[in-house]
């Protein structure tokens, strides 16, 4: 489980971001999870909340929007949901999709604060 | 104080610390002219079999493995024994090597005086897929025993992956393993992706396999 890695580093991140707006409080951290970044949202949320503790970011929240994979189809050129995550092809023709264009981030999105 | 919460736009890759690290070990790399491929791939799948032989048979190279390991440094030894440098980073609890951790294993090796660098990463197919490690070539390993349905079990490690290597192909027949069903789930999950089938214990493939490294880490 890297979850707790990742978490980490979600933190301070938010710290970094946060201090540019000088002495804030963070309320929330929004994220945005890719369904192919590798990182299990439930895992996450538990790992969060363990490693805010002591922190400056002790009770804020992750509020997490998982993002779908969206995928190049070179035949019909344009961006489609592969058939899945394990099968990256246009569900449209068929033809492979290798090109992912969506669905890998793990990206602090935005902040919830009060000045 | 104003209490009303206000949303402020941030934008930033939660792992940008480690990626600002991988790309700057990446340009050190190149100006160093030392290739440097990655194995991945889960507990018992061949890594260090792999390097091994590879580390004895790149004769022509001057090679270098870097291996993480969770607490032994079991693989290291095996590996020093074909004369190539080698250290062993071990991560503790730590499921993944980071791109820190392969700086810090860096210090006291001269680049200049390699060629082409492994780091075999620890044996996980989950973890180790979110971590630039400043690697040119990814390679995922799959051995035979494994199973065919692999690539769709662990679909984003394959997708990080550069070269897909099935390991074991001695024992395919023994297991009852059907190639076409591999290279299928692997190409589903990575379309494109070159696939070399192998055997470190009995050599086959492995001509293939230098000869692709040779095309690979030609400039």
């Amino acid at each position: 489980m890297h979850e707790l890695s990742i978490a980490i580093s979600i933190i301070e991140g938010a710290t970094e971001e946060a201090r540019r707006h000088g002495d804030v409080k963070v309320n929330a951290v929004r994220l945005k999870l890719g369904a192919l970044s590798g990182v299990s949202k439930d895992a996450l949320l538990f790992s969060y909340a363990l490693a805010c503790e002591g922190t400056a970011l002790e009770g804020s929240r992750l509020d997490i929007e998982e993002i779908p994979v969206m995928a190049f189809c070179p035949r019909c050129e344009i961006e489609r949901a592969p058939a899945s995550i394990q099968w990256l092809s246009c569900p449209v023709c068929g033809a492979p999709t290798p090109q992912v264009a969506q669905g890998k981030e793990i990206e602090i999105a935005a902040l919830e604060i009060i000045e | 104080m104003n209490t009303t919460p206000r949303l402020v736009e941030v934008r930033r890759n939660a792992l940008k610390q480690n990626d600002l690290l991988a790309r700057a070990l990446r340009d050190r790399f190149r100006e160093a002219g030392v290739r440097v491929v990655s194995l991945v791939s889960s507990p018992g799948a061949g890594k260090t079999t792999l390097l091994e032989k590879t580390l004895s048979a790149a004769r022509r190279w001057r090679v270098a493995a870097m291996v993480g390991d969770l607490a032994t440094e079991n693989d290291a030894a095996r590996l020093a024994r074909t004369g190539a440098p080698v250290k062993q980073i071990i991560t503790g609890a730590v499921c993944h090597l980071d791109a820190a951790m392969i700086e810090r294993a860096l210090e006291g090796w001269n680049l200049d005086e390699l060629d082409l660098l492994f780091i075999e990463n620890v044996g996980n197919l989950v973890c180790p897929a979110s971590y630039d490690l400043g690697e040119e070539l990814r390679l995922v390993l799959l051995s035979v025993t494994e199973g065919e349905d692999k690539p769709l079990k662990y679909p984003t490690i394959f997708n990080t992956a550069d070269v897909a290597v099935i390991t074991k192909i001695d024992l395919a027949g023994a297991v009852e393993f059907d190639r076409d069903v591999a290279r299928e789930n692997i190409q589903r999950a990575r379309p494109g992706m070159p696939i070399i089938e192998l055997s470190a214990k009995t050599g086959e493939g492995m001509e293939a396999w230098l000869r692709f490294l040779q095309l690979r880490t030609a400039d």
